[in-house]
């Protein structure tokens, strides 16, 4: 099974009607874990249990950034190599990197009260995060805008390339500005600065997000090969209406041949 | 090359003449600094504090306005079509069509900031900076529009949206714009290092911009 198996929207759904069970009880079963570690870690000795609303954070954060990483790959897919299921897995993806962004801001917000006195700081890397949750607003308004899923496809395309230059900007916005958010401790050179209590946990979170994304956006795509089907039926329905009502009653059964050779 | 002039003189000339396209912009410029006195207060102290800030909102706000024009004049009378069927490449093209409209349209706003700097109290000195600063920063702001100009031609109803996407683009421009003109009026930065931040994302721009801007033509308008 490689990427140009998965080509065919039916062989597609096929595959992921099989997985998708799976990979939800695998998203649970780590969620829990991962979240019953979290609750059983040590409180830090500077910010005490608030450091708990890191589990949640860290992980939103990564994965603001790794859905939009998804979508420029996806993107490339529909620009240069035209798979046929790049489009729908760059549309499904947005609104989840959204919701990702937004967890990410809010809960960054929640713990930034206690821990520097402000819910928010123009701070470089909230800022540039920021950003990126309007860039995802805007993708999505892009792909609303345009009916032709297909043209839709490429103008997002193009724009999630172009944004793809600010996921570096977040990454190493804490190194470049030095700033109020704390610089990189997980992913350094030399090894992590957070304790193995802290680290066994954030990384179990990670993975348990990071599953907890391919199922929704499989999920997802799944639902949006569903309408676009629903939609070239439609389609296909009022083009025939417009026909048999230009030709009079006649051809009605004549056509019924084309809708299953689509479905 | 003389494709590229000719395209370049022909949309000067028509920037200039039909509709005035870059005195609007200047005068869109004028009333955005005119108005923030009454919102901000006639403070000349806050308001030469303030004036980069006033003086580089203007002109992004002034830019965005003119960039729709850039390729929707030309989609409507079908020249876009001839520019994209053309031997030249479509990258240049677009590159040399944006040149144009940084010249017709992001120059003059140039020009009008020492007359502006006046009315916001600012010195000699913090003018010439914030001149400096728009000089090297106006190309990437045309040269990032133009990305979300052309996603808005091929979209027919994309006026706003363009705004909304090609806000969240300049950003940067406009923080380094921003903290490379406050360096010379108060800061204890040094006024090099956002300068050349500056300047490297007008390069960047340069490159990115027409090769982005000719791949959404190229794929809208088909």
């Amino acid at each position: 099974m490689t990427l140009i198996d998965l080509a065919n929207p039916t062989r597609f759904l096929a595959l992921t009607a099989r997985v998708l069970p799976w990979l939800a009880a695998a998203t649970v079963l780590l969620l829990a874990i991962g979240l019953y570690q979290a609750a059983l870690a040590p409180d830090d000795y500077q910010q005490g249990a608030t450091v708990k609303i890191m589990f949640i954070h860290v992980p939103n954060a990564w994965l603001s950034m790794f859905v939009w990483g998804v979508m420029s790959i996806a993107s490339l897919g529909t620009l240069v190599w035209r798979h046929p299921l790049a489009d729908v897995a760059a549309k499904a993806a947005a609104p989840i990197g959204a919701a990702f962004t937004f967890l990410a801001l809010l809960t960054g917000s929640l713990w930034g009260r206690p821990m520097w006195g402000t819910y928010w700081e123009w701070d470089a890397r909230l800022t540039s995060v920021l950003i990126l949750f309007l860039m995802y607003l805007g993708l999505m308004a892009l792909w609303r805008a345009v009916d032709d899923p297909s043209r839709a496809a490429r103008a997002a395309a193009v724009l999630t390339l172009v944004g793809a230059l600010n996921l570096p900007i977040i990454k190493f916005s804490v190194d470049w500005w030095n700033t109020l958010h704390q610089p990189a401790s997980v992913m350094r050179i030399g090894g992590s600065a957070l304790d193995k209590s802290f680290l066994i946990p954030l990384l179990v979170m990670a993975v348990a997000f990071t599953l907890l994304f391919v199922t929704l956006h499989l999920a997802a795509m799944r639902n949006e090969i569903l309408r676009r089907r629903v939609r070239s039926l439609q389609m296909m329905q009022a083009s025939r209406v417009a026909f048999s009502s230009e030709m009079g009653a006649g051809p009605r059964g004549q056509n019924a041949s084309n809708e299953v050779g689509a479905a | 090359m003389t494709a590229l002039s000719a395209l370049i003189r022909r949309d000067i000339r028509i920037a200039l003449r039909v509709g005035g396209g870059a005195l609007i912009g200047v005068l869109f410029f004028l009333t955005v600094v005119v108005l923030m006195p009454f919102a901000v207060g006639p403070d000349l102290a806050l308001l030469s504090r303030l004036g980069p800030a006033i003086l580089w909102l203007g002109a992004l706000l002034a830019s965005l306005l003119t960039l729709d024009r850039l390729f929707m004049a030309d989609h409507e009378d079908g020249s876009l079509d001839l520019i994209t069927m053309s031997r030249t490449p479509l990258e240049l093209a677009c590159a040399a069509k944006a040149l144009a409209h940084w010249l017709a349209a992001g120059l003059p706003l140039i020009v009008a900031t020492p007359v502006l700097g006046l009315l916001l109290n600012l010195d000699m000195v913090a003018t010439a900076a914030v001149a400096l600063t728009l000089l090297a920063g106006t190309p990437a702001l045309t040269f990032t529009g133009m990305i979300g100009a052309a996603l808005a031609v091929t979209l027919h109803r994309g006026g706003l949206l363009m705004a909304v996407l090609v806000l969240p683009l300049s950003i940067p421009v406009l923080i380094f714009g921003v903290a490379a003109s406050q360096a010379v009026i108060v800061g204890p930065m040094t006024f090099g290092a956002p300068f050349s931040i500056l300047c490297a994302l007008s390069l960047v721009s340069f490159v990115i911009g027409p090769f982005a801007a000719a791949a959404s033509l190229r794929h809208g308008l088909d």
